[in-house]
């Protein structure tokens, strides 16, 4: 286990946050225009002073090394547009609000969607099974920027249930959780439905049936197990469209999250702010994945040989 | 793309059994009809809009759905039917070119990674994965934010991200298609190797290419769309869908079918291609079909 991880932070990770971190920097400093450019009633002079300041009138090269130097002692430099505040500081801060959304909609969108494959895999062709494909399809289609307005609308501006926006009370998680869930309740519906309608022909599935365990419980307990292989290898590529579907929540419920920090920062060509909020994704993502295959070898007896083989 | 056939064998062409087996679907032929339907009319729109974007009537202003507007007006007075028809003329734009560069990016790179195989194909596929894991919406948003923002840079930016899927296809395919006698034959016949992919096995993989590449139109329509929502994609004054549901979303306090209307269109055209996909895999792939 312990080699497992790491070869894989050398091999892999090292290697695939080295090649972000150089192309982020050499597309935001090949692009035409400046982190000051905006503001146009800004002297030459102060311009200058500015430029001189952070660094941006030295050879791109030097700022390139110099910048790598600072990323692996932890620190992210200054943001352009917060003066005094540093970018790790204000990542720190807006991160566990983004944290603490992703959770909520990860959590509704596997237990719903798993439950939701239960039901169509327990009678395929059923109605039941029928009511959810519809309701997989809906979430892949219906998507978080027009699903979390209509909800404001109907749930907030209508019936009054709930704030239009915000991130103080608990009831303002619900519609942000929902809107950013949704799509992966639809996904995880479909692959469990899939892993379960294979499983059941297993015959170990056949065994437990004949030792006249309840249909429910052979498939909830024995089926389950191994159908739930493609849900969670799915979660890797899950966290990273939760991350970009948090771009869009963020600003519908005005959350003070990363993911509204990052399309700020966007817009102001906060140089400082891009790159480490780019970094920082990075890093959560690639942690993400090696936790994804950690749980899927841990599920699938067959795969636990592989974590000491290669990483 | 129907091929020549021999007369004297009485067989059906895969084109022929998948176009029986396509309109056997009635869930596809429905997303079909309501998708010619909607792409029609918004070509069309110079003659079948009532009334012109540019249009506007600031003293009318955000008006409900009635006679004179079919589906109300906006803000400004502008009738919401004609702009979700012209909005869909750029939605659909962006929808089929966006996909046709991940089409030649994915066969590009899978062909070339199958074909090649070995080292090579080991390191093409490995970059294929590691980009998976990345979201490359956020290379996407660093594009439009830094670099001017054209329709041109829109198509490029989205079709350079959603090609992945595409190449992993291909490379499957080719590497299968590799071992065939008809390949050994044609480099018995000494024909290069670009030809041999060009004439020999792409000809073959036109199925899976084609039904991934009607999965991949929606892809693309929905994330242009997330673009212009967040104001990074088509900018104004022209528009998208993507950019009426930003408008909408503003104004559905007191206008709420500004929201509902455009919101409708989008999802029932990616519900269509998402059904015309689906049905076009099962046409050509029985085997493969949804589990």
């Amino acid at each position: 286990m312990i080699t497992f991880i790491t070869r894989r932070l050398f091999f892999q990770t090292v290697p695939s946050l080295f090649l972000i971190v150089t192309v982020a920097f050499f597309l935001i400093r090949l692009a035409p225009g400046g982190p000051f450019a905006s503001e146009k009633s800004i002297s030459p002079e102060v311009l200058k002073q500015l430029n001189t300041h952070y660094g941006l009138d030295k050879p791109i090269l030097v700022q390139y090394t110099d910048y790598l130097k600072n990323v692996v002692r932890g620190d992210l430099g200054p943001s352009f547009k917060y003066p005094g505040r540093n970018v790790t500081e204000l990542i720190a801060e807006a991160f566990p609000v983004s944290l603490e959304l992703g959770v909520y909609a990860l959590l509704f969108a596997i237990l719903a969607g798993i439950g939701a494959g239960l039901l169509a895999a327990s009678k395929p062709g059923g109605a039941r099974d029928y009511l959810s494909t519809i309701l997989s399809t809906s979430g892949i289609c219906i998507p978080s920027f027009v699903l979390g307005p209509l909800l404001v609308l109907l749930f907030g501006l209508k019936l009054g249930l709930v704030n239009v926006s915000g991130w103080s009370s608990a009831s303002d998680r619900i519609l942000p959780s929902l809107s950013l869930g949704m799509v992966y309740v639809a996904y995880i519906a479909r692959l469990t439905r899939g892993g379960l309608l294979e499983t059941m022909v297993q015959d170990y599935i056949r065994t437990a049936r004949a030792k006249g365990i309840p249909e429910s419980t052979v498939m909830i307990k024995h089926a389950l197990r191994g159908a739930l292989l493609p849900v969670v290898s799915f979660l890797g590529p899950a966290a990273a469209g939760l991350i970009t579907g948090s771009f869009v929540v963020e600003t519908i419920f005005s959350i003070p999250g990363l993911g509204r920090f990052f399309v700020t920062a966007a817009f102001n060509r906060d140089y400082t702010m891009i790159m480490g909020t780019v970094i920082f994704y990075a890093i959560v993502i690639i942690f993400f994945n090696t936790l994804v295959d950690i749980t899927q070898a841990l599920l699938d007896p067959r795969l636990r040989s592989k974590l000491n083989e290669k990483a | 793309m129907k091929k020549p056939e021999p007369d004297n064998i009485a067989g059906n062409s895969l084109w022929k059994d998948a176009t029986r087996r396509f309109t056997a679907n009635r869930l596809a032929m429905a997303g079909l009809i309501i998708l010619s339907v909607l792409v029609i009319l918004c070509i069309l729109a110079p003659l079948v809009a009532p009334w012109s974007v540019d249009v506007q009537n600031l003293s009318l202003g955000a008006s409900a759905p009635g006679p004179g507007h079919l589906l109300g007006t906006d803000i400004l007075g502008r009738d919401l039917f004609s702009r979700i028809l012209y909005g869909g003329q750029i939605s659909f734009a962006v929808g089929l070119c966006a996909t046709l560069v991940s089409v030649l990016i994915g066969v590009s790179w899978g062909a070339v990674a199958g074909w090649a195989g070995g080292r090579t194909d080991a390191v093409m596929m490995r970059i294929v994965d590691m980009a998976y894991a990345f979201p490359f919406t956020i290379f996407v948003i660093i594009l439009m934010v830094f670099f001017e923002r054209s329709l041109l840079l829109l198509f490029a930016a989205i079709g350079a991200v959603e090609w992945l899927t595409m190449a992993r296809i291909v490379r499957g395919q080719v590497m299968s298609l590799k071992s065939r006698e008809f390949i050994d034959a044609a480099k018995g016949l000494g024909l290069s190797n670009t030809r041999i992919i060009i004439r020999h096995v792409l000809p073959n993989i036109a199925g899976p290419v084609i039904v991934y590449a009607t999965l991949t139109v929606p892809a693309v329509m929905l994330l242009e769309a997330f673009l212009s929502f967040l104001g990074l994609g088509v900018q104004p004054p022209a528009s998208s869908w993507g950019i009426l549901i930003r408008e909408g979303a503003e104004a559905m306090e007191e206008y709420p079918w500004l929201l509902i209307f455009p919101g409708t269109v989008l999802s029932i055209t990616l519900f269509s291609l998402n059904f015309v996909g689906d049905g076009l895999r099962d046409a050509f792939d029985p085997r493969s079909s949804k589990e």
